[in-house]
């Protein structure tokens, strides 16, 4: 059983996030960077289920600059096998298209049983690889998974989603995309056994040239350009409404009615 | 020279550091309350490597260094200081033992499992009677062909609720003080070993801190550890590198301590503004933060000495010595600066006050520390 995890590097969730002075972009240089909480999901999910089986690889791909290296130790120190970083300074600013584009392009020259993912990424929410690549890869897709089973030879997944109405439970055959959502397990903590162990495996790198793009530059992969960033509106400061009790709540009651309009 | 962690050194506190806040730090007042073992803590401890990290792989450690195993120690403290001492002795004086004076056999028997953390240790050196000077101890072993039999009492000691492996120190000739004590492996359930009630402390209650009697127990001569009449050189050179571990502790402590006083001065206001904006706040403030690093510089001293294989025994009792002071001093301080919130459990603060103290007690009170490092400097 062949996985591959396809993950991203995004700023903590903690870390104060700037709009850089051209107004497109963020400014990331003070930032604090994690292995994205909901592929951190797919990479566990994807061992464990090497784990139960017995065999196989789970191998982390991911596209960026070389400081996704260190995302991808994480991975590694969390048991996977191997690590390949896609990466060419040609690479700079692509849109999540292109970037799906190349990942599919990468993976189609390996051998998979299937492909994980986390639902989203917590930088720009735009829950676009998992879909693109099953579109890109011509391959079944199931997202926002909450379990996971297989059939005993490992040819058809059972994956189970969660709804607002209930859950639905769908059954795929192999290769397939899987998106990886909150509660489908507990990630773990590294061991310092498998921390040593990451730093002394090889990170693989591809760039440009390996994906068949000599010279070609990116240009025509990316679709979509972000045009402009604003920070949140700031939230207007809370009202008290004095009195006593009995006066203060009938005003209450008044004023979320007539101006919140929600009662 | 060049004062910073490797990126190793780094990788491991980062991990360690997410899992403590977030696994350890939420039970730690629960664990206070109920001075329940943490059981589950030390379950996913094992999992990460930390019971036996500073034992080499072959033995199933990880064999981290030994600045390493401070700054953990140091995280798991600040999240929950029972953790830390339970941590700190099963690596510092049940399994470092074991790996130093242990034959191949005794390794594969009892250190193996220790160090994966299957099975949690004790050190039993402390007795009713017998505190700061062991070579008087009244614990005894008496030779009986392939045998000893083990009598007396050891007090105070951590994990016991829940060891399974004993290290035991016990007078194999009464009359030779320090060079009469001999090292014993016991293991729980040995006849006549009996474990008394956990002991109601003012600070790290989660400990499973307990009495532990022998009585007539048959112990292998092959349970010894090293020669008969070496144990109090056992004993010394495991507290040498306990107290990195306690050194540590300490100032995991005052660490956790100062974090929570820096965020509730910034919160709290007094007279229109921020109690931290007040000098006599930021003098208690400046105090912590400047003792913090300085202990620090302290303990990764005695550790970078122990881990070039030189001696370290005067660095790690300085390292405890200022370190356990300065716990002690700065956690009042910051009960101080909570003011009436900091002196009830609804603030973790006086739990850090609290736990603090005894980190100036065991493994060789503040008193003992002078002695050490007197004798040190005389030479």
């Amino acid at each position: 059983m062949n996985i591959i995890v396809c993950i991203k590097q995004v700023p903590d969730s903690e870390a104060q996030v700037k709009i850089a002075s051209d107004g497109k972009a963020l400014d990331l240089d003070q930032v604090k960077f994690v292995l994205n909480p909901y592929d951190e999901f797919a990479v566990e999910e994807a061992i464990r289920i090497k784990e139960k089986k017995g065999d196989g690889t789970v191998t982390v791909v991911s596209l960026g600059p070389p400081r996704v290296k260190d995302a991808l130790r994480s991975a590694l120190a969390m048991g996977a096998d191997q690590a390949v970083l896609l990466w060419d300074p040609a690479f700079e600013g692509l849109d999540s298209h292109g970037t799906a584009v190349l990942l599919s392009r990468y993976l189609a020259g390996q051998t998979y049983d299937l492909i994980l993912l986390g639902k989203q990424a917590i930088d720009d929410d735009m829950s676009y690889i998992g879909p693109a690549l099953a579109d890109l890869l011509k391959l079944p897709l199931v997202s926002v998974v909450t379990k996971l089973e297989f059939s005993p030879d490992y040819k058809t997944a059972f994956a189970q989603r969660e709804g607002e109405r209930g859950v639905e439970k769908i059954e795929v055959s192999l290769p397939a995309v899987l998106t990886a959502q909150k509660g489908l397990n507990e990630p773990r903590y590294a061991s310092l056994m498998g921390i040593m162990k990451a730093k002394k495996k090889e990170i693989q790198e591809v760039n440009a040239a390996a994906l068949g793009m000599e010279g070609s530059g990116t240009s025509d992969l990316v679709k979509s350009r972000v045009t402009k960033l604003d920070y949140p509106p700031k939230r207007p400061p809370g009202k008290i409404v004095p009195g006593d009790a009995a006066t203060a709540a009938k005003e209450l009651v008044r004023l979320l009615r007539e101006e919140a309009k929600i009662i | 020279m060049k004062l910073e962690l490797t990126a190793d050194q780094q990788a491991f506190q980062e991990e360690v550091r997410k899992f403590a806040q977030k696994e350890l730090a939420p039970k730690a007042a629960y664990h206070d309350k109920t001075q329940e073992f943490p059981v589950e803590s030390l379950k996913k401890m094992a999992e990460m490597g930390l019971l036996g990290m500073s034992v080499p792989a072959e033995y199933d450690g990880a064999g981290v260094d030994s600045v390493t195993y401070a700054v953990v120690i140091l995280e798991i403290s600040k999240a929950d200081a029972s953790c830390g001492v339970i941590v700190a002795v099963q690596n510092s004086l049940v399994a470092l033992p074991l790996y130093k004076w242990g034959t191949e056999e005794q390794k594969q028997k009892f250190l193996k499992p220790l160090a994966a953390g299957l099975r949690i240790g004790a050190y039993c050196l402390t007795e009713p009677n017998v505190g700061s000077d062991p070579g008087d101890m009244e614990t005894t072993a008496v030779m009986e062909g392939d045998h000893y039999i083990l009598n007396g009492t050891k007090t105070f000691i951590t994990s016991a609720q829940k060891a399974e492996t004993f290290v035991v120190f016990a007078a194999t000739d009464r009359k030779a003080g320090n060079k009469g004590i001999s090292c014993f492996v016991v293991d729980r359930e040995t006849p006549g070993l009996s474990v008394g009630p956990k002991e109601d402390m003012l600070g790290v209650r989660a400990s499973g801190t307990a009495a532990v009697t022998f009585e007539n127990c048959k112990i292998p001569v092959g349970n010894r550890l090293g020669q008969e009449g070496g144990g109090f050189r056992i004993a010394m050179e495991a507290l040498d590198c306990g107290r990195i571990g306690i050194a540590a502790q300490a100032i995991g402590i005052a660490e956790a301590a100062f974090e929570a006083s820096l965020q509730y001065s910034r919160e709290r206001k007094q007279f229109g503004q921020p109690i931290g904006d007040f000098q006599m706040i930021q003098a208690m403030l400046v105090k912590m933060a400047t003792e913090i690093e300085a202990s620090r510089l302290l303990l990764y001293l005695a550790a970078y000495k122990k881990d070039k294989g030189e001696r370290y025994s005067k660095e790690s009792s300085m390292a405890k010595l200022f370190a356990s002071k300065m716990a002690v001093e700065n956690t009042i301080n910051a009960v101080q600066i909570f003011g009436g919130y900091g002196y009830t459990k609804d603030y973790p603060v006086e739990r850090h006050m609290r736990d603090s103290k005894v980190t100036e007690i065991y493994e060789g009170t503040s008193q003992i520390q002078n002695l050490v490092i007197a004798k040190a400097i005389a030479k």
